[in-house]
C-alpha cells in the first residue's frame, strides 16, 4: 500500500513538473502578447486589431517559417495603465515567464511603456510599440543599440512632430479666418490640461504664434480632470479669443468641447483632444462637440493606400465602432511582423532584426511604414502624417493633410468654421 | 497679455460678476454632497468615504435608463435614487453596521466598498467617458456671462432639496430625533430614542442626497468610475472646513470652496489646475486657526 502512494505520488509530482515545464504542450504556433489596458478603448483597440490580424493570417494556415505553415496565437495582457504601472510591468513580466510569447504588441501610456520596455529588452523578445510617443522610448536604441534594438515603434509617430502638425494646422485655421471673415491679426487662446507632456509643446505655441501673424491672449491649464470649465470658457470669451488652441488627452477634452458647444463660445477650435478620436465622443458630448479638432489615424471614408478602408470598414462590421490608432496592432502582426518572419525563414529576433530596420512596409494607419536608425516611426510625405479631423454635425471628418507637401489622401472634406462665430464677425 | 497669461481686456467688474456666478454654481454641488456626508457623521459618526460612490452609481443609472434602456430622464432620476438609497441601506446593514463603533474599519470598510463599485462599474460598462443628455439645452446671458439652462436647473434644484433638508431637520419630528442623537448619542438613546433605526434612516436620507446630486448633475459631468474620487476630495474638504457633522458649516463652506475655486481660474489661468489645491490649503488655513472648522464644535467641549 505504502508503496503504491509513493508510486502515486512521483507520477503526480511528474505530472506538475511538466505541466509548468511545458505550458503549451507541443508549442506549434508563434505567439503574440497583446499587452495594453483592456478595460479602455485604447487596450481594445489593440486586441481587436490583433484578433482581425491573427485570423486573417491563420485562414492562410498562418505563417510561412521555412519550409511550413505556422499558425499565430495572440495573448491578451491587460496593463491596467491608466491606473497602475506595477499592474503593466507584472502583466509583461507573465507574458515573458508564464505565456512564454515569442513577440509583443501594444502599450500605451509612456510611462508604462518605458518600464514595459525594459523587461522585453530583459528578454530579447521583440516589442513592436503601438500606442506611447514618447521620444524617449526610442532614445534609447541610440543610447544602448544592443539592449534596446528589440523595441520597435509602429504607431503612433515621435511627439515631437505633434507640435509641428499643429503649428501647420493652426496657420490653416488662421489663414481661414483671415481669408474668410477678414481677421487680420487673429487672437489665439491656449487651453490645455495640465499634463508634463504638454509644457514643451506650450513653450513652443506661444514661441510661434506671434512669428505666425497671430496675438497670444491667454494660456489656461485646467486640470485633466476637470468636469466644469465654463469659467476658463467665460474667461477665454472676455479675451475676445478667435482661436482656441486646445490640447486635451484626458476627460477635460469632452467637458471642454461640451461647454463650448453649449455656450456657442465665438471662435475656431484646432489642436489636439484625444477622446475626439473616439467614435463614442459625439454621445459622450451629446452632439455638443461640433467643430472639435484632434489628430487621429481611421476615419470613415479617407484612406492612405488601398489597405487601409477595407480594414476600416472589416472592423466596425465585426466591433461596432470606428479602429482607434492602437488597432495599428493589425500591421504590427500581419503586415509588419508576418512578413519579416516569412522573409527571415525563422522567429529568430537576431535574424529578424536587420530585416525589420531595412524593410518599407505597407499597412492600414500610414501610406508606408518604415522605421528610422532609432528604430522609431518616420513621419513626412509618403509615410505616417496622421489625420487632423473635426467633428462636423455628427460625422468625423479628415482636413489635413489636404495637398500639404503634395499629401492627398481620398475622401478628404474641409475645415468648418463654427457658424456662431461666422455670424458674430462676418462684415 | 501679462506674464501671468491673464488677458488685458477683461474688466474687473466683468470679472468680479464671473466670478460670482462660477461659485455659486459650482459651490451648489459640493453643498449637497458635503450635506449628506456631514449628515451621517453627525448622527452615527460613520465617515462614509463611499458617500460620492453612491453619486457615481446614480450617474451611471442614468446613462443605463436613458442611453440604453430609453427611459424618460424624469423619471429614470426618481428610479435612481430609490434605487441607490435601497443599495445603500442594504450595504450599510451588510458592512457598516456590523462594525460601526470602530471608527477606523468603517473608514477603510468604506473605501474598499467605494472601490468594490468602481471596480463593477468598470467591468460593466469599461473605463470609457460616457455623457447623458441636458434637460434643458441652451443657455442665457446674466450680467454677460453665459450660463447654460442646465446649470441654472441644477442650481435651482439643490437649492430646493437644501431647503427641503433643512425643514425636515427643523421641523418635523424625524429631524429633531437625527439632530438630537447627533448631539448626544448615549443621552437620545436613554431618552428612549431607537438610535440605530435614526442611524439607519438618516444613512437613507444621507445616500438618498448623494444619489440626488447624482441624478441632478450628471448631464454637467462625465460618467467614468472614477467619478467619485475627484468630489470626494473636495466634499471632505467642505465638510471639514464648516466643521465635521455641521449642516450648517457643509452650506457655508461649499460656497467658500466654490468661490476659491473661481478666483483661481479667473485670477491665475495658468494655474486653473491648481484650484483643487487652493481651496484644500484655505481648509488648511481655516483649521490653523480654528480646529474645529468655521461651525464645528470644539473638540473639548464634545468631550
Amino acid at each position: 500500500m505504502k508503496t503504491r502512494s509513493i508510486f502515486l505520488s512521483v507520477v503526480l509530482a511528474s505530472f506538475f513538473v511538466m505541466t509548468i515545464s511545458f505550458p503549451v504542450w507541443g508549442a506549434k504556433t508563434i505567439k503574440v502578447g497583446v499587452i495594453g489596458p483592456m478595460n479602455f478603448m485604447q487596450g481594445k483597440g489593440h486586441w481587436n486589431g490583433a484578433l482581425l490580424a491573427q485570423e486573417e493570417i491563420n485562414a492562410k494556415g498562418g505563417i510561412q517559417v521555412g519550409g511550413k505553415k505556422v499558425k499565430v496565437e495572440i495573448i491578451k495582457a491587460d496593463s491596467n495603465e491608466f491606473l497602475n504601472i506595477t499592474d503593466a510591468t507584472n502583466a509583461m513580466e507573465r507574458l515573458m515567464t508564464k505565456d512564454k510569447v515569442d513577440f509583443v504588441v501594444g502599450g500605451f501610456r509612456s510611462e508604462a511603456v518605458l518600464a514595459m520596455q525594459d523587461i522585453a529588452m530583459d528578454y530579447k523578445k521583440i516589442f513592436l510599440g503601438t500606442g506611447a510617443s514618447h521620444p524617449k522610448i526610442c532614445a534609447r536604441v541610440a543610447e544602448n543599440y544592443d539592449r534596446y534594438k528589440y523595441w520597435f515603434r509602429v504607431t503612433p509617430f515621435n511627439s515631437r512632430y505633434l507640435v509641428k502638425v499643429t503649428l501647420i494646422n493652426l496657420a490653416t485655421v488662421s489663414g481661414m479666418l483671415r481669408k474668410g471673415l477678414g481677421i487680420e491679426k487673429p487672437k489665439v487662446a491656449i487651453v490645455a490640461e495640465k499634463a508634463m507632456w504638454i509644457d514643451p509643446m506650450i513653450k513652443a505655441i506661444k514661441a510661434n504664434v506671434p512669428k505666425m501673424g497671430m496675438e497670444l491672449v491667454g494660456i489656461w491649464r485646467p486640470s485633466a480632470t476637470a468636469t466644469d470649465v465654463t469659467a476658463e470658457l467665460t474667461a477665454v470669451q472676455r479675451a475676445d479669443a478667435q482661436i482656441i488652441f486646445t490640447i486635451f488627452s484626458a476627460s477635460v477634452g469632452i467637458t471642454f468641447a461640451r461647454q463650448a458647444g453649449e455656450l456657442k463660445i465665438p471662435a475656431a477650435v484646432t489642436g489636439i483632444n484625444v477622446e475626439a478620436q473616439k467614435d463614442g465622443f459625439w454621445a459622450a458630448t451629446q452632439g455638443k462637440g461640433n467643430y472639435a479638432v484632434s489628430l487621429s489615424t481611421f476615419v470613415r471614408g479617407v484612406s492612405f493606400n488601398e489597405l487601409t478602408q477595407p480594414f476600416v470598414q472589416k472592423y466596425i462590421k465585426r466591433f461596432g465602432e470606428l479602429p482607434p490608432y492602437t488597432a495599428v496592432t493589425y500591421d504590427a502582426i500581419k503586415h509588419v511582423l508576418a512578413r519579416t518572419i516569412e522573409e527571415a525563414g525563422t522567429t529568430d529576433a537576431e535574424k529578424l532584426i536587420p530585416i525589420l530596420e531595412q524593410t518599407e512596409y505597407k499597412g492600414t494607419g500610414a501610406p508606408k511604414t518604415k522605421f528610422d536608425k532609432n528604430h522609431d516611426l518616420v513621419f513626412g510625405p509618403g509615410y505616417a502624417t496622421s489625420l487632423t479631423i473635426q467633428w462636423q454635425d455628427g460625422k468625423m471628418k479628415a482636413w489635413w493633410p489636404n495637398g500639404w507637401e503634395g499629401v492627398k489622401y481620398d475622401g478628404m472634406a474641409p475645415y468648418k468654421i463654427p457658424p456662431w462665430m461666422i455670424e458674430k464677425y462676418k462684415k | 497679455m501679462n506674464e501671468e497669461g491673464w488677458p488685458g481686456s477683461h474688466t474687473e467688474g466683468d470679472m468680479i460678476i464671473d466670478i460670482i456666478i462660477s461659485s455659486l454654481i459650482n459651490g451648489s454641488v459640493y453643498a449637497i454632497l458635503a450635506i449628506g456626508f456631514s449628515l451621517i457623521f453627525g448622527v452615527a459618526r460613520i465617515v462614509n468615504i463611499a458617500h460620492t460612490a453612491f453619486y457615481m452609481l446614480a450617474s451611471y443609472w442614468i446613462y443605463f435608463g436613458t442611453q440604453t434602456l430609453g427611459i424618460n430622464p424624469i423619471l429614470c432620476m426618481l428610479v435612481a435614487i430609490i434605487l441607490v438609497t435601497l443599495i445603500g441601506l442594504i450595504s450599510y446593514k451588510l458592512f457598516i453596521d456590523p462594525i460601526r463603533e470602530h471608527e477606523g474599519a468603517v473608514l477603510i470598510g468604506t473605501i474598499a466598498l467605494a472601490m468594490v463599485f468602481q471596480e463593477i462599474m468598470l467591468i460593466s460598462f469599461g473605463g470609457d467617458f460616457l455623457g447623458v443628455p441636458s434637460l434643458v439645452e441652451g443657455y442665457m446671458k446674466i450680467f454677460g456671462v453665459k450660463v447654460a439652462y442646465q446649470q441654472l436647473l441644477t442650481f435651482g434644484v439643490v437649492l430646493l432639496v437644501l431647503a427641503a433638508v433643512w425643514a425636515l431637520l427643523l421641523k418635523t419630528r424625524l429631524g429633531l430625533a437625527i439632530r438630537s442623537t447627533a448631539n448626544d448619542r448615549e443621552v437620545a438613546n436613554l431618552m428612549g430614542m431607537n438610535e440605530s433605526r435614526v442611524a439607519l434612516i438618516t444613512m437613507g436620507i444621507s445616500v438618498g442626497l448623494a444619489a440626488f446630486s447624482g441624478a441632478v448633475i450628471v448631464p454637467l459631468k462625465i460618467v467614468n468610475p472614477f467619478m467619485w474620487m475627484g468630489p470626494l476630495i473636495m466634499m471632505m474638504a467642505v465638510v471639514v472646513l464648516g466643521g465635521l457633522g455641521s449642516i450648517k458649516g457643509s452650506f457655508v463652506g461649499a460656497y467658500i470652496l466654490g468661490f476659491a475655486e473661481s478666483l483661481v481660474v479667473f485670477l491665475i489661468p495658468m494655474g486653473a489646475y491648481l484650484k483643487g489645491s487652493v481651496a484644500l490649503s484655505i481648509m488648511i488655513l481655516v483649521l490653523l486657526i480654528r480646529p474645529e472648522g468655521l461651525f464645528g464644535v470644539a473638540f473639548e467641549e464634545e468631550r
